[in-house]
């Protein structure tokens, strides 16, 4: 059996031209624009748009592959809706990134944006426990120095530090739970290691592994009990980090666990959705999810700072999406990437805001968007809809997400099971998160605004990829069979 | 007729219009909504002088929306939601003029203002649960930025509880209607097929089903004991939100009862019937004995308006077809009451006294300083306490023989909810417009208070009007509504239930 590297090369194209371009900014900046200041910004910025667009591009024109190199890397359906996805989503982090000088090096944050991007991509396509790994480990390390680009800011290197340790943690436990897999099975390809589990049952050894793994889905997710790095992250770490780890990490991180359980794993899976539940990850993953509906959305109801209260309303939405990953496997994709990107929209958007606004002077409180309507109309504007999308009120794509999900959660098995009832108790926390969520709205549409607040100008590029984002969840939202239809 | 689904597309695009217009002029944006909420009044009234009633649905557009969950955009109208509409562009067109002289980002407070007329509106619209729904919710985020940008007395705290209150109960009704469409296997979410999917559960599961998506509405039509964010929701809002709360949107939640909730599972409906009727009644009775003592002129109207809507659940409870007619028949009556009465207190009484305490309005000897309020005040607290000649008359006298033919208890304790709404409605009328006595009255200079303009003026005749046609000439709307009743769809539960 030969490598056939050419297939290699021609599947892994998006990828190519990622990487390329991340070089192409760290040289066009160390040659010529670092000796140019005004200009530095602007260069770092275009490059890397330039090749998130080709990467995009060139991942919708090759379309679909099937396994590629020995069965490594499958370039389904699924994984080119999460390619350009994930393309998307960091380009709009990317358009938040401030011209400000508090961002020095915007030519490096842009290179290690976008090799994270190159991690979620692989992520969203490898089919083996190696590449798995290595995809994951190139994300992670890559959004461990963004976490902490914010070199003046204690705060931001204290969310390094934290998502570093989690992080490495996490990895630990994966990589213990591969371990045991690859002993189990003699394979680290899902396919074959699908076919071992099928033959052999459920040895006792495969739920330590499944537990090993969840764990770092949890991480990775951020689930509650596994969410305390979250709040810190998401305070500390720059806007646009901050966009990229909860937007497009999520949607990589989601595809990439939904194929390791479901296709890899998938004889294991369990039942919940009838009582008596059987083993297996399911119930696991339900537990999870549960307690993050819980945890984030009564924990956010505590929160006085924005990015804390998104920090908390991202681990209520993570919850949902775990919903999400027990029906994928029967019911299908679609509902789950629906959820996953118009969140990640939404997630971006909210982010971008809190960007733009850092411009005119810092913002950690609720109270810092006081009379944001009157500051900035725009800005107001977009993060109404923003919101609305993640509190899930229609015409906005974040509504039909939920809706999605929760259907597709009860048609495996009505109100018979546990995950029937973790849908009747996620929504009715939603009626819970529409609290929290109008505080946040109260304060920059209803409150006036303290005395001699500077009126915000928004650079275009944000103001473009603000307006876009706001623009897709409408749209999404009003027909989302434009996604839907994908799977 | 088939104009009708455009009242909900020029009311989102009026929305739009008004957001740029206001940020040009305050004038500009008020002429707007106006225009908006007349054109898609306009296109009601004149689909309603073509209208054939008839048994059913008829379908106005009906095409797939998100085929991949079986979803399809399926507007419908029939006697009963045409009702609503007339409604529903009335009390717009009201609200609009009784608005007048908000000029606080008055661009804003009209946008947001249509985007819930255009909610409202696509509600009636609705053959499809789903369909039903969006617009459902479509209509509850406004009413949050209304009542806490534009509202009055603690209107954060009101504005949060009426729109957390909205939220939850459309929470309920989406979970029972997901359990529904789950049961069907996923095939779609028109009504019909709701109610096939929800009749091939157990007993039980339908109670669950029926159970939520009726509390879900019930909640928003201010059913007892689910009602209390009516009051202060409506004493918080700015006039025209509380016209279009007490006016419309809780019409919304009685609609749902109507067109969903019950003919989902005419079992449970027939087991649980009872307990809605008691509810009902309770609502009547327990808001009536509140509203007597209240000390704030608003929050009479508030409580007036929860036990007024007790009736339109006690006809739906009542479940025959004079019952429902007449339930359908309040809904209209009590829109366009409780419209005039929130438009007096809150309009022309507040936003010239600056008080609404009844003993404050007490010393102010109102019925000479503005007269025309006091003159509306009257008629429509006659018209409210139900006396021959408005509307609320055949409303409620309808609702209550259809209530005696099922339950003679029932009618017995809800008619001596009549009694109450003369007793809280004469003290309300007495107090704030005639409080001086005899002796002081010519002595005593009086401060004048700014005139009545011409558009409360037209309001408040357009509103007065339209209870004093109806009072007179009920069968316009009873043409309407009984052809409807007579729709299989609703067969199984005006014919069931207890008997």
């Amino acid at each position: 059996m030969t490598a056939d590297y050419a297939g290699l090369f021609h599947a892994l194209r998006p990828e190519s031209h990622l990487v390329i371009g991340a070089l192409l900014v760290l040289f066009f900046d160390v040659l010529w624009a670092r000796h140019r200041p005004a200009n530095r910004h602007h260069v770092a910025l275009a490059l890397g748009l330039i090749s998130l667009l080709m990467a995009a591009t060139a991942a919708v024109t090759q379309g679909t592959i099937g396994p590629v190199f020995q069965k490594m890397l499958v370039i389904d359906q699924l994984a080119v809706a999460t390619r350009v996805g994930v393309f998307a989503l960091a380009a709009f982090a990317l358009a938040l990134l401030p011209e400000s000088s508090r961002q020095r090096h915007p030519a490096e944050f842009t290179a290690i944006l976008l090799f994270a991007t190159t991690g979620f991509t692989l992520m969203a396509a490898a089919n083996h426990l190696l590449i798995i790994f290595l995809a994951l480990e190139l994300a992670s390390l890559s959004l461990y120095v963004l976490a902490g680009f914010d070199k003046k800011s204690a705060a931001s290197a204290e969310a390094g530090l934290k998502y570093f340790l989690f992080g490495g943690m996490s990895a630990a436990f994966l990589l213990f739970g591969f371990s045991l897999i690859y002993g189990l099975t003699g394979s680290l390809h899902l396919g074959n290691i699908a076919t071992q589990l099928a033959i052999q049952g459920q040895p006792p050894l495969l739920i330590v592994a499944l537990v090993m793994v969840l764990v770092a889905f949890g991480f990775k997710a951020a689930a509650a009990p596994f969410h305390l790095w979250a709040p810190d992250v998401y305070q500390g770490a720059p806007a646009p980090a901050a966009a990229l780890i909860a937007s497009a990490s999520k949607l990589a991180g989601l595809v990439l666990f939904t194929r390791l359980l479901w296709p890899g794993l998938g004889t294991a899976v369990g039942t919940i959705a009838h009582t008596p539940i059987t083993v297996g990850w399911a119930p696991v993953v339900a537990l999870l999810s549960a307690a993050s509906l819980l945890l984030g959305n009564i924990g956010a109801l505590a929160q006085t700072n924005v990015r804390r209260l998104l920090a908390y309303s991202a681990i209520a939405h993570a919850g949902a999406l775990l919903l999400g990953v027990i029906a994928a496997g029967r019911i299908g994709l679609g509902p789950l990437y629906f959820y996953a990107a118009t969140y990640g929209l939404a997630t971006v958007g909210a982010f971008g805001v809190v960007a733009a606004l850092e411009t005119a002077g810092p913002v950690q409180n609720l109270t810092d968007l006081a009379g944001l309507y009157r500051r900035s109309p725009l800005l107001a504007g977009c993060l109404a809809v923003f919101i609305l999308s993640l509190a899930g009120i229609p015409p906005l794509a974040g509504f039909f997400g939920k809706f999605a999900v929760f259907s597709s959660v009860l048609r495996l098995g009505g109100l018979a099971g546990p995950a029937g009832w973790l849908v009747i108790l996620a929504i009715a926390l939603s009626a819970v998160a529409l609290y929290y969520y109008l505080l946040i709205l109260k304060q920059a549409l209803v409150a006036a605004p303290v005395k001699n607040a500077p009126r915000v100008t928004t650079p275009w590029p944000a103001r473009i990829a603000l307006l876009v984002a706001a623009g897709l969840l409408v749209l999404l939202g009003v027909m989302p069979s434009l996604l839907l239809q994908l799977f | 007729m088939n104009a009708l689904p455009c009242t909900i597309y020029v009311s989102f695009a009026g929305a739009l219009l008004a957001l740029a217009a206001g940020s040009r002029s305050a004038q500009a944006a008020r002429v707007v909504a106006l225009l908006t909420a007349l054109a898609s009044w306009g296109i009601v009234l004149a689909a309603a002088t073509g209208f054939v009633p008839a048994a059913g649905l008829q379908d106005l557009v009906n095409v797939a929306w998100i085929p991949e969950m079986g979803i399809r955009y399926h507007l419908a109208v029939d006697g009963i939601s045409l009702t609503l509409l007339v409604l529903t562009g009335l009390a717009a067109t009201a609200g609009v003029l009784f608005s007048w002289n908000i000029t606080e980002r008055t661009g804003e407070f009209f946008a947001l203002y249509l985007a819930l007329i255009g909610g409202v509106y696509g509600v009636f619209l609705s053959a499809d649960a789903f369909v039903l729904f969006v617009f459902y919710e479509i209509a509850i985020v406004p009413k949050y930025f209304l009542i806490a940008n534009w509202g009055s007395t603690n209107r954060e705290y009101g504005a949060m509880k009426l729109v957390l209150y909205s939220f939850a109960g459309s929470a309920l009704v989406l979970a029972g209607l997901l359990w529904a469409y789950a049961a069907g296997h996923g095939t779609g979410f028109s009504l019909p097929e709701l109610v096939a999917a929800t009749g091939s559960l157990s007993l039980a599961q339908q109670i669950g089903v029926f159970g939520l998506v009726f509390t879900g509405f019930a909640t928003l039509a201010g059913m007892f004991p689910l009602h209390t964010w009516a009051p202060t929701g409506h004493v918080a809002a700015p006039t025209a939100a509380s016209m279009l709360l007490a006016g419309v949107v809780m019409k919304l939640g009685a609609y749902g009862c109507l067109r969903v909730a019950l003919p989902l599972s005419p079992a449970a409906f027939a087991l649980l019937q009872p307990y809605i009727a008691w509810l009902a009644i309770i609502g009547i009775l327990y808001a009536g004995f509140v509203a007597l003592v209240q000390d704030d002129f608003k929050f009479v109207i508030g409580y007036s308006s929860v036990s007024h809507m007790g009736f339109v659940l006690l006809g739906l409870a009542a479940a025959n077809v004079t019952a429902v007619s007449g339930a359908v028949f309040q809904m209209f009556s009590h829109g366009v009451i409780a419209g005039l009465l929130f438009a007096v207190v809150g309009r022309m009484v507040y936003e010239r006294t600056h008080t609404r305490q009844l003993a404050d309005l007490r010393a102010m000897s109102l019925h000479r300083l503005i007269p025309f309020a006091a003159v509306v005040f009257v008629l429509a607290g006659i018209a409210s306490m139900g006396l021959p000649g408005f509307s609320g008359f055949p409303a409620e006298l309808t609702i209550l023989i259809g209530t005696w033919q099922r339950q003679p208890l029932w009618a017995l304790a809800a008619a001596f909810g009549v009694l109450i709404a003369a007793a809280f409605t004469l003290r309300a009328i007495q107090v704030s417009f005639f409080g001086r006595t005899g002796t002081d009255r010519c002595d005593t200079p009086i401060e004048p208070l700014p005139a009545i303009t011409w558009p409360e003026k037209t309001g408040a005749l357009l509103l007065l009007g339209a209870t004093i046609y109806l009072g007179l000439s009920p069968d316009t709307l009873f043409d309407w509504i009984r052809p409807a009743l007579q729709s299989p769809y609703f067969h199984a539960i005006l014919t069931g239930g207890l008997s």
